[in-house]
């Protein structure tokens, strides 16, 4: 479980996190929606330790990063498993050498034990047919399955994704999105998922904290989001046609 | 302007604290360096021998053109391109044209690697990124540039050889004897000092500047060009420092 309490950030007089508290469980999706420019990047980096809170705390299972060495903390993030917004792969190793990456730092295996892991993360996200590629010579939708095969090669707790759906075509998006889903349940994993795609929130969204102008407004899942009173949301949510579809045959 | 200066410098010194940590992995480090070595080193080669041999040859002729006086020794020619060769030359000068191709080299990848987020992912990982994808790269330039040092002095005595022998702007033997002329072993030693000092310079200032690359792929051009304008401006200050140092 990862719990945020009170977090607050600023970028010199723009106050970006505005006292942000809310629990991602174990086992499901948790998502933050919002906006562009509503804070979810910096919520999300903030919560993995890429930026400091000013105030406030980040908590892994009772455990604050905020407060650990330098040396604990890069123990510690061997535990989380992030997916960026551009999969971040690594432009100078081959796709198996990219799943593999983690595995040469932090496990004593021999290389044919990292080459079968890396092969059974890779086969896990349909991709293991190319695994000597380059990241330059794959699609968008092959690059992030790339990028989650990398980011639970070591079986970490928390998966951290940011806008895994961005770029990709509708269908690639449902499949990334159910991957993400299908793993979170089957590894027991805590993820978080940062997103502003309605799709992907209908899709998987077990728990779903709503960020507006730097506030968390509303938390909820995909069931009573179309029961929301919070005019902001309802706002987000009819921006898209077909939640404004499901939205209006609801509230007939 | 003076405030940002002092902040860059701050940030500066930290980064090398971050780079200077024990590697996480000796035998991934070792592989880094020997990759490192390869693309900035070995690959500096053709570049270096190319220039010095020119410039060899230039000298030759710039220094024979100008000592026509009969009272002066023809041998001089030789002994004045070889000590302008080993003190400036190939150390200096071929140090400000490395800024060029290693410091955009190093500020480019590593900026390009921050703007995709390749940085923030190898610091996910629980790598320390600095120590991982700077710390071969400033060690590989700084140990093995005095090679280049030794090269380009070799081809740059060639190439003045060359330009002899095809003009007889000077007869060969007193080229010959110019170069043998009151050699200082310590002039070797002072120039392959100052290369390493320089080549650590525009490593260390261009993976600085690739590290905190921000602003997307203008960001990235932006932060390759200062590499180079500091380099460039720090090798000559350096340069008149380790000289008043070494030399008097």
């Amino acid at each position: 479980m990862i719990k945020i309490e009170h977090l607050n950030k600023s970028f010199g007089d723009l106050h970006v996190l505005k006292d942000i508290s809310i629990e991602y469980k174990q086992g499901v999706c948790n998502m933050i929606i919002g906006a562009s420019g509503s804070g979810k990047t910096v919520l999300l980096k903030t919560l993995i330790g890429l930026m400091s809170p000013d105030s406030g705390s980040v908590t892994f299972n009772g455990l604050d990063i905020s407060r650990l060495q330098y040396d604990e903390k890069k123990r510690f993030r061997q535990n989380i498993g992030v997916l960026f917004q551009n999969s971040a792969l690594f432009d100078f190793a081959t796709v198996i050498e990219n799943v593999m990456f983690p595995m040469d730092f932090f496990t004593d295996w021999s290389r044919r034990e990292k080459i079968r892991r890396a092969q059974y993360c890779l086969e896990r996200v349909n991709v293991a047919d190319s695994d000597r590629k380059y990241p330059s010579e794959l699609s968008g939708g092959m690059q992030k399955r790339v990028g989650i095969a990398r980011a639970i090669a070591l079986n970490p707790k928390y998966l951290i994704c940011d806008e895994p759906n961005s770029g990709l075509d509708p269908e690639t998006s449902i499949l990334i999105d159910q991957l993400i889903h299908g793993l979170t349940r089957e590894f027991g994993m805590t993820t978080v998922i940062n997103t502003h795609d309605m799709n992907s929130i209908l899709e998987i969204g077990d728990n779903i904290g709503f960020l507006h102008m730097g506030r968390m407004l509303w938390q909820g899942d995909r069931h009573t989001i179309f029961d929301t009173r919070c005019e902001e949301l309802r706002k987000f949510v009819c921006a898209n046609s077909l939640a404004r579809n499901i939205m209006e045959k609801r509230h007939l | 302007m003076l405030k940002d200066f002092f902040i860059q410098t701050g940030q500066y010194f930290l980064f090398l604290k971050m780079v200077f940590r024990k590697p996480e992995k000796w035998k991934i480090f070792w592989k880094q360096f020997i990759l490192e070595a390869d693309k900035l080193i070995v690959s500096s080669v053709v570049l270096v021998s190319v220039i010095s041999l020119f410039i060899g040859g230039v000298l030759v002729i710039q220094t024979a053109s100008n000592m026509q006086n009969p009272f002066l020794d023809r041998k001089l020619v030789g002994y004045m391109v070889r000590e302008s060769l080993i003190l400036e030359f190939c150390s200096t000068m071929v140090a400000l044209i490395l800024a060029g191709k290693v410091g955009s080299n190093i500020a480019s990848e590593l900026g390009s690697m921050r703007i995709t987020e390749q940085i923030d992912a190898i610091e996910m990982m629980g790598v320390n990124s600095a120590s991982f994808l700077v710390l071969p790269k400033i060690l590989a330039v700084t140990v093995l540039s005095p090679l280049l040092v030794l090269l380009s002095f070799y081809l740059g005595l060639l190439g003045g050889w060359v330009v002899v022998y095809m003009t007889s702007i000077i007869p060969l033997s007193k080229y010959v004897a110019g170069l043998k002329y009151s050699f200082s072993e310590f002039y070797v030693f002072y120039s392959c000092v100052k290369m390493s000092v320089f080549c650590f310079m525009i490593a260390s200032i261009s993976a600085f500047k690739g590290y905190y690359a921000r602003g997307g792929a203008l960001g990235v051009g932006v932060s390759s060009t200062k590499s180079i304008v500091v380099s460039c401006i720090l090798i000559l200050m350096f340069d008149l420092i380790i000289t008043q140092l070494m030399l008097y």
